[in-house]
C-alpha cells in the first residue's frame, strides 16, 4: 500500500499533534517542498483567489438569473452542448467556442440534484428531494403523500435542444439520486437506465408497491436494489421499470482493508477527546439493520462490467445482460464511508472507487484529515476480482470553510496512460496520473479560495470532464469553467493533441466509451514522447524517429507510405528488446495505421 | 414509533438574514422559495445533541483501550459527526432559529404555553448507560460501545423517519440532503458494527 502525495503541510500538522500529546511516536516527514499555492487563497464568490497548474481557465460564465446561487450539478453533453444540471432545473450551453460557451436554454423545471444524462435525442434529469413537483412548478409538495411529486426520472425530447419538450417521466421508490444510461448491444429497440437513489423509501399510498422493510421480511422490499429501467426509442413517454435487480443478495462481508491503527492515529484521536457529562436519555428500541444502496453506478459495455458504489462497499457487476447485472466481487475498506462514484482505466484492468464521506458538504481536506479519506481507492482486476493498490487525494490542503471531497471525474483520452480529470468540490480540480496504481501523482490543477471566509457556504467543482478537447466545470456556486489542458513536464503537447483527436457525438461520464485514437501524427509522437520519459528507447532512436515522422508528413501522402511502413516494422522488430514492449508496439501499429489512412 | 410530543417553537418562523458573511450572494442549496417548517427545525437542534454524545463516547476509544479497528471506526466518527454538528449550526444560524451548543444531553423543547421540557433524542444512551461504557476498558469498551453505537445510530434513523413523516419536512435541500446522508451513512456504518460485533463473538442485536 502507498499513499500519494503527502504533503509537508500534512506532515507537518501531524507533527505537531505529535509533540503535544505522544511521547515515542516517530513520524516520517516529507522534506518541505515550496509552500503549495493553494494555500492561503482569498475568499470570495466571483472574486476569489485562485491558484493555476499546468490548466488555462479559458472561460467562467456564471448561471443565468433564476438559477444563480441555486446549486449546480451534474453535466452531460450532446454534440456541441453541454447540459449542465441545477436544483432549479437545467441549462443547455453552445459550447462550440470554449472561450465564450453560449446559453441555448434555461429550462426551470426544480428537483435536486437533476442529474442529467443524454442518449440520441433523449434528455433525462433525476429527481430525488421531496420538492420535485411533476409539472415543474417551484412551490414545492407540502403534503407527505402528494400525487404531485415525482421522485424518478423526467424524459424530455431534446431533438431540438433549444426547446426541449417534457414527455414523460418513471416514478420510482426511492427517487433517483444518480442515474446511469446503459446500450443493450443486442437490443436496438431500447435504451436502458440504472437508477441508483438512496434516500428515503415513499409511502405505498403515494407509489403503490413502494415497501420499506428488510428484505428479509419482505421480498418485495424497495431495498437492496437498483432498479432497471427500459425506455422504448420509438416511444419513450412508455418508459417504465423492468427489473429490480438483487445485486446484494448473498453478499457476504468481504474482508475489510487497512483495519490497521497506528501510533499516530491513536494520538490525534486522543488529542481529540473531549469529555463532557452526559445526562440521562429516554431508551429508544432496538431496530434491525436497515437499507443498501447504489450510489452511483459507472457501465462500461464494451467489457461487459460495471462499478458499483454502493453503500459500504464497491461491487463489481457483469452486465453482458443488461437487464440482469450480476455482482462478481465486492470489495470493503475500514477508511471508506460510503462509497460514491467508479471509473474504469481505458483497458479495463484498473477501477478507480471515490469516497464522498460526509456527502459533499463537509469540509474533509483540512490539514488535519488524513489522506485516506474522503479521498480515491485504486483497484487492478485480476480475474474478475478486485485488488486494492493505493489512494489519492488532492495534495492541497483547504480550509475548514470549504466543502471538499473525491466527486466526479472522468478520464483525459492521453493514449497509453490513465490519466483523470476530477472534481473536489472547494478543493478545485484536480488532474492526475494513475497509470502506477500504486503510486498515482497529481500533474495539473485549479483551484479557488472559499465563497466564505467566515462560514461555509457549497460551492467549487460538482464534476469535472474532459470532451472533445476541453475540460469543462460545473461550479456549484460559480457557473460554468472551461479548461485547456497545457504541456508540461508531466505531459507533452504531442499527448494532449492526440487526446484532442478523439471525439463523441455525445457524453454521460457514467456510461464510460471505450477510447480509441484515429490515426494521426499526435498519436505516434505522443508514443515517442513517452519512451522518451521512461527511457526505454535509445536517445539516439528519438530523434531518428521523430525525422522520420516529420519528413514523412511533409511528404506528399502518396510517398509518405513506403517510409511509414519501413518505420513501423522496424520498431515492431525492436519491441522485444525494448523496457517497454507494448508501447513499442503502440508506437509501431499507430504508424503503420497513418500510412493507411494518408 | 411516531414521536409523542407535539411542539411549537416560540421563535416565529420568520426567516433572518445569515450572520454577517463576507460575500456577495451566497449559493444557496435548493429551491429558495421552499421554506423550512418546524419540523426541520425541531430535527436539526435535536441532532446536535445526538451528535454531541456519540463525539463524546467515540472519543474514549483511544483512552479506553478500544481495539484498533474500533479506534478507526471512532475517528471516523468523530471527525464526521463534529463536522455535521458545525453544518447543522450554520443551518440553524442562517434560519433565525436559536442555536444550541453541542452538548451531550437532552434537547430543551418549549411547549405551547411557555413550559420547558427536556427531551433525550432517540436511540441516546442514558446515564448509566454513559457511566458504564466510561468504565469499561479493552475488549469490554469495543463490546459496549458497538451495542450502544448501533442503538444511537438507530435512533439517528428513527429521527430522520420522524422528519420525513412531517408535512411540508425536508423540502429545505439541506436538510434533506444531509438526512438522506445520515440514513446512508449511518446504516453503512451499523452493518460495520454488526460485523465487528459478531467477529468477537458476541450476539448481535437484531
Amino acid at each position: 500500500m502507498s499513499l500519494s502525495l503527502l504533503p509537508f503541510t500534512r506532515a507537518a500538522g501531524a507533527a505537531l499533534l505529535l509533540a503535544a500529546c505522544a511521547r515515542s511516536a516517530t513520524v516520517v516527514s516529507t522534506p518541505s517542498l515550496q509552500r503549495d499555492a493553494r494555500v492561503g487563497l482569498k475568499a470570495g464568490l466571483y472574486n476569489a483567489g485562485e491558484a493555476i497548474s499546468n490548466l488555462e481557465l479559458m472561460a467562467t460564465t456564471k448561471s443565468p438569473p433564476g438559477f444563480e446561487g441555486v446549486t449546480n450539478s451534474d453535466l452531460a453533453f450532446s454534440g456541441k452542448y453541454a447540459i449542465q444540471g441545477n436544483y432549479n432545473g437545467f441549462n443547455v450551453w453552445d459550447m462550440s467556442n470554449p472561450r465564450r460557451p453560449t446559453l441555448v436554454k434555461s429550462y426551470l423545471c426544480p428537483a435536486s440534484q437533476s442529474d442529467v444524462s443524454v442518449y440520441k435525442n433523449l434528455l433525462f434529469v433525476s429527481a430525488e428531494g421531496l420538492g420535485g413537483r411533476l409539472d415543474c412548478g417551484t412551490q414545492g409538495v407540502r403534503d407527505t403523500v402528494s400525487s404531485e411529486r415525482i421522485r424518478g426520472l423526467r424524459i424530455f425530447d431534446a431533438t431540438d435542444i433549444a426547446n426541449p419538450k417534457y414527455i414523460g417521466n418513471v416514478q420510482t421508490c426511492r427517487g433517483s439520486h444518480t442515474h446511469t444510461v446503459v446500450e443493450d448491444p443486442k437490443d436496438k429497440d431500447n435504451v436502458y437506465i440504472y437508477i441508483s437513489g438512496s434516500s428515503g423509501v415513499r409511502s405505498p399510498r403515494e407509489l403503490p408497491g413502494c415497501v420499506n422493510a428488510n428484505p428479509d421480511n419482505d421480498p418485495n422490499s424497495s431495498l437492496f436494489r437498483i432498479e432497471v429501467i427500459q425506455v422504448p426509442l420509438a416511444r419513450p413517454q412508455d418508459a417504465r421499470m423492468v427489473n429490480s435487480a438483487r445485486i446484494f443478495e448473498g453478499l457476504t462481508a468481504p474482508e475489510r482493508h487497512a483495519d490497521i491503527m497506528t501510533a499516530e492515529d491513536s494520538a490525534r484521536m486522543a488529542a481529540r477527546a473531549r469529555t463532557q457529562p452526559a445526562r440521562a436519555p429516554r431508551p429508544a428500541p432496538m431496530r434491525g439493520g436497515g437499507p443498501t444502496q447504489c450510489h452511483d453506478i459507472t457501465v462500461y459495455p464494451s467489457i461487459g462490467l460495471a462499478g458499483g458504489a454502493c453503500g459500504g462497499y464497491g461491487l463489481l457487476l457483469d452486465i453482458s445482460d443488461v437487464k440482469n447485472p450480476i455482482r462478481i466481487d465486492a470489495a470493503a475498506d475500514s477508511n471508506f464511508a460510503f462509497w460514491h462514484s467508479a471509473t474504469f482505466s481505458n483497458d479495463g484492468s484498473k477501477i478507480l472507487f471515490t469516497d464522498e464521506w460526509g456527502g459533499g458538504s463537509a469540509p474533509r481536506c483540512r490539514a488535519t484529515d488524513k489522506p485516506e479519506w474522503g479521498a480515491n481507492a485504486i483497484f487492478s482486476i485480476v480475474n474478475r476480482k478486485l485488488k486494492f493498490h493505493s489512494y489519492y487525494k488532492i495534495p492541497a490542503p483547504q480550509t475548514n470553510v470549504e466543502n471538499c471531497v473525491a466527486h466526479n471525474g472522468s478520464l483525459i483520452p492521453i493514449p497509453g496512460r490513465d490519466i483523470m480529470v476530477q472534481g473536489w468540490y472547494q478543493g478545485g480540480i484536480s488532474i492526475f496520473d494513475w497509470s502506477n496504481p500504486d503510486k498515482p501523482v497529481e500533474i495539473a490543477y485549479h483551484d479557488r479560495g472559499p465563497v466564505s471566509d467566515s462560514t461555509l457556504i457549497s460551492g467549487g467543482s460538482w464534476s469535472v470532464y474532459w470532451y472533445n478537447g476541453t475540460i469543462v466545470s460545473s461550479e456549484i456556486a460559480r457557473g460554468l469553467d472551461m479548461f485547456d489542458m497545457k504541456p508540461s513536464q508531466f505531459v507533452t503537447q504531442n499527448e494532449i493533441d492526440a487526446a484532442k483527436t478523439v471525439r463523441y457525438t455525445e457524453f454521460n461520464a457514467q456510461g464510460q466509451p471505450k477510447i480509441s485514437w484515429p490515426p494521426s501524427f499526435a498519436l505516434a509522437r505522443a508514443y515517442v514522447d513517452q519512451l522518451e520519459r521512461n527511457k526505454c528507447l535509445s536517445a539516439l532512436r528519438i530523434v531518428a524517429v521523430r525525422s522520420a515522422l516529420a519528413n514523412a508528413e511533409r511528404a506528399n501522402p502518396s510517398s509518405r507510405q513506403g517510409t511509414l511502413n519501413q518505420l513501423s516494422s522496424e520498431l515492431s522488430g525492436e519491441a522485444a528488446g525494448s523496457c517497454d514492449a507494448n508501447r513499442m508496439r503502440l508506437l509501431s501499429n499507430a504508424i503503420k495505421d497513418l500510412s493507411t489512412v494518408s | 414509533m411516531p414521536f409523542h410530543l407535539r411542539f411549537r417553537l416560540l421563535a416565529p418562523a420568520v426567516l433572518f438574514a445569515a450572520t454577517a458573511c463576507a460575500t456577495a450572494r451566497p449559493a444557496v442549496i435548493g429551491i429558495p422559495a421552499l421554506k423550512h417548517t418546524e419540523a426541520d427545525v425541531h430535527f436539526m437542534t435535536g441532532m446536535i445533541h445526538h451528535h454531541a454524545q456519540a463525539v463524546l463516547i467515540a472519543g474514549w476509544a483511544p483512552s479506553h483501550g478500544a481495539s484498533a479497528e474500533l479506534q478507526r471506526l471512532c475517528e471516523r466518527i468523530v471527525v464526521g459527526q463534529t463536522d455535521e454538528i458545525d453544518l447543522m449550526q450554520n443551518w440553524l444560524r442562517s434560519k433565525g432559529a436559536p442555536v444550541p451548543a453541542a452538548t451531550a444531553g437532552p434537547m430543551k423543547m418549549t411547549m405551547a404555553g411557555g413550559m420547558q421540557h427536556d427531551v433525550m433524542m432517540p436511540g441516546m444512551l442514558n446515564d448509566d448507560e454513559v457511566k458504564t461504557l466510561d468504565a469499561a476498558r479493552g475488549p469490554e469498551f469495543d463490546r459496549l460501545f458497538l451495542l450502544g453505537m448501533i442503538k444511537h445510530h438507530e435512533g439517528a434513523i428513527t429521527m430522520v423517519e420522524e422528519l420525513l413523516g412531517a408535512p411540508g419536512a425536508a423540502q429545505d435541500e439541506t436538510v434533506f440532503r444531509f438526512s438522506s446522508d445520515v440514513v446512508a451513512d449511518q446504516t453503512t456504518e451499523i452493518r460495520v458494527m454488526k460485523q465487528m460485533l459478531a467477529a468477537r463473538g458476541h450476539a448481535v442485536p437484531q
